[in-house]
């Protein structure tokens, strides 16, 4: 497929599959590129000494990012993804490898220190665990937070809210309470989306009686509804008394008022 | 402030062994909410433990429940300093995902106007940096300057800081011709002389070197090891720069040169993005020179929407803007990497799309996690107030770090 989009060009990703597989076939489960991104799947107990090998041998030095993310629906629901960047080839490639709440993964804070804080926030957001990282504090989130908030099953709104209490003299957390419902738009499709009736909807329900011949020569018959019948009724009259009382010639009130 | 108390080895007296000091979470040379668990000895860091996290937003969660273009605004409001280049890095995301072709005129657009965000980035941080050792004036002037770009951000998008103005396929809307010429005008009549003024108040000022020189130097290994990028790679001597190396947009037509420090010290990283200013301010001229005119946004009607007049002729377009602004867009299933120079160094941005109209996953590498977490071995065996001046140096944002 032609490039068409004007996104960062590097190196070319012609041949690195290939020469990177061939030394770290061991680990390796499978390799793909696609929308120009290189992306190796490893496996978990691997992983360190596949980002070694990438550095070492294949001239990868900078970890730029560890990213993490959650897919509920697969046996190992989380993944661990590396973003590595050669300063000397200008490239980049990705390597990822799954990992569950009980099953640590490597750490890579001995190839790189900035890897320990990349990992801390994997944990606090995920729950990952990193065998070998001295430092797993959380990160991101408060102190004396419980669970992990980027979970798909996490909660938007979360669970507890904080607010300055004036009788205690300090901030108290309590149990999240919204005024108004959260609301979640499904617009993946407007046609069928929602579940609710909208207004009119129900004329959709029986075929229309078309039985009386609608007029609207009354004011009930307009459909304007009874307070906005009261008032036009009001209007109607108060005109023609005040055109009664008018000398001829005078402008017509209801100009005036259209002119406010 | 805690203190311990010891008996001395050497001296029958009793000694001050070591403080810990709480810096921050409101401290103005903090850059906003960081909290630093410092260890110090007399005034010298022993240790320093940065504690991030107190502007945390949930950002990246909080798109995962928007479409594509509903979740844009959320990157402005995260280097507040330079929004247009937070977006930068998402629409090209984006596109690559979508494989979509950005326009001519769109491209020297957002690259001119990234680059005005650069520069407006660089006052901020020059100003505080300035500031955060001392000197009181220079930062006002160049706060006039950022208030000339923050105009020009107004006049474009209707918005002075969180313009949202760089879509998927484009920009939102085309400037104004006045807008260019006047941009150009304020590079040449105004920017050079009040910049030049200002900085030829520190550049060479004693105490300013005093202050910075020989300050938190990192080696090219470590700065390599540690993950930096920008101007913190740059002032350890590598020219590294991802405009040059990988460039997007038309930054490739574009020449510009990439200054790099020497002795990788405060000051180099302070005079790296001095000389930077310079070089924004070369690409923009070159952008008003050579912008071609033509549309400002893809002309895929499925993904960026239809001119209002369209719209009331063409029953296609309006169904396509119904389409857009409640359904929105979908993004082929796949992940990409995308990083853009932003003026604080290597911003990515790891998009995961299942195919809908929302993001599966979007993680955003911020610049400064892997630079502020070297603050602990850059300021080992310095003063107290150097961590003010290695922390001026960094160019930390909490939206940003935060997320």
């Amino acid at each position: 497929m032609a490039v068409l989009h004007s996104a960062p060009k590097y190196a070319s990703n012609e041949g690195v599959i290939d020469a990177i597989s061939e030394t770290i076939s061991v680990w390796l489960i499978d390799a793909a590129e696609a929308h120009g991104e290189v992306i190796f799947r490893v496996q978990r107990d691997d992983a360190a000494r596949v980002l070694q090998t990438l550095r070492d041998d294949h001239q990868y030095q900078q970890l730029m990012e560890i990213a993490g993310a959650d897919y509920p629906d697969r046996a190992e629901r989380f993944e661990v993804v590396y973003m590595l960047q050669s300063l000397t080839k200008n490239h980049r490639v990705m390597v990822k490898c799954s990992a569950d709440e009980n099953t640590p993964v490597p750490t890579v804070t001995t190839l790189w220190p900035n890897a320990g804080w990349l990992e801390r926030e994997v944990f606090d957001m995920y729950g990952v665990t990193f065998a070998g990282n001295a430092d797993l504090r959380r990160i991101l989130t408060d102190y004396g937070f419980e669970g992990h908030p980027f979970r798909k099953d996490f909660p938007l709104t979360g669970y507890t809210e904080l607010r300055y209490s004036e009788e205690e003299k300090r901030v108290v957390y309590e149990p999240v309470e919204l005024a108004q419902e959260m609301r979640s738009f499904d617009f993946l499709s407007p046609w069928e989306g929602a579940d609710y009736e909208l207004p009119g909807d129900e004329k959709s329900r029986g075929a229309p009686t078309v039985n009386a011949v609608k007029t609207t020569e009354r004011a009930s018959q307009t459909g304007a509804g009874v307070a906005a019948n009261a008032e036009a009724v009001k209007r109607t009259t108060a005109k023609q008394k005040a055109s009664d009382q008018d000398a001829p010639g005078a402008p017509d009130p209801t100009s005036k008022e259209g002119g406010q | 402030m805690s203190m311990q108390r010891e008996e001395s080895l050497t001296t029958t007296g009793e000694v001050i062994s070591n403080y810990t000091i709480n810096f921050g979470p409101q401290h103005p040379a903090a850059h906003g909410v960081l909290r630093m668990v410092m260890e110090l000895d007399g005034e010298v860091i022993e240790r320093i433990d940065p504690h991030v996290g107190l502007l945390h937003r949930g950002t990246e969660k909080l798109i995962e429940h928007k479409t594509y273009l509903q979740a844009l605004p959320y990157f402005d409001r995260l280097d507040y300093c330079s929004p247009l280049c937070m977006e930068h890095s998402y629409v090209l995301a984006i596109e690559k995902l979508l494989n979509l072709e950005v326009p001519e005129r769109a491209q020297y657009l957002r690259v001119l106007f990234a680059e005005l965000t650069r520069i407006c980035n660089h006052m901020l941080n020059i100003g505080a940096h300035v500031m955060d050792v001392g000197a009181m004036t220079p930062n006002l002037w160049v706060f006039e300057l950022r208030e000339d770009c923050l105009n020009f951000f107004e006049r474009a998008s209707g918005a002075r800081m969180h313009s949202a103005w760089f879509r998927p396929g484009g920009v939102h809307q085309d400037v104004p011709e006045k807008l260019l010429v006047d941009i150009g005008d304020w590079l040449d009549n105004r920017f050079f002389q009040l910049f030049e003024d200002a900085m030829s108040l520190v550049i060479d000022n004693r105490i300013f070197k005093q202050r910075n020189v020989d300050i938190a130097i990192v080696s090219r290994d470590d700065a390599v090891a540690w993950g930096f990028s920008g101007p913190m790679i740059r002032a350890a001597g590598i020219p590294w720069d991802l405009r040059k190396s990988q460039p997007y947009d038309v930054y490739d037509r574009m020449e510009f040169d990439i200054p790099v420090g020497t002795n990788s010290d405060c000051y180099d990283r302070f005079m790296v993005r001095v000389k930077e200013v310079y070089e924004s301010a070369k690409i923009i001229k070159q952008c008003l020179r050579d912008m071609p005119q033509g549309p400002i946004a893809s002309t895929d009607g499925k993904v960026s929407p239809p001119k209002r007049g369209e719209m009331k002729q063409s029953m296609e377009s309006l169904i396509h803007h119904f389409k857009l602004y409640t359904e929105g867009f979908h993004v082929p299933a796949g992940e990409v990497y995308v990083a853009t120079e932003s003026p604080k160094g290597e911003f990515g941005v790891y998009l995961v799309s299942d195919g809908t109209n929302k993001p599966y996953r979007c993680k955003i590498r911020p610049t400064a996690f892997s630079h502020l977490q070297a603050m602990d071995f850059m300021s080992k065996g310095h003063m107290l107030p150097d961590a003010t001046a290695i922390l001026g140096a960094i160019d930390v944002v909490f939206g940003e770090c935060d997320r």
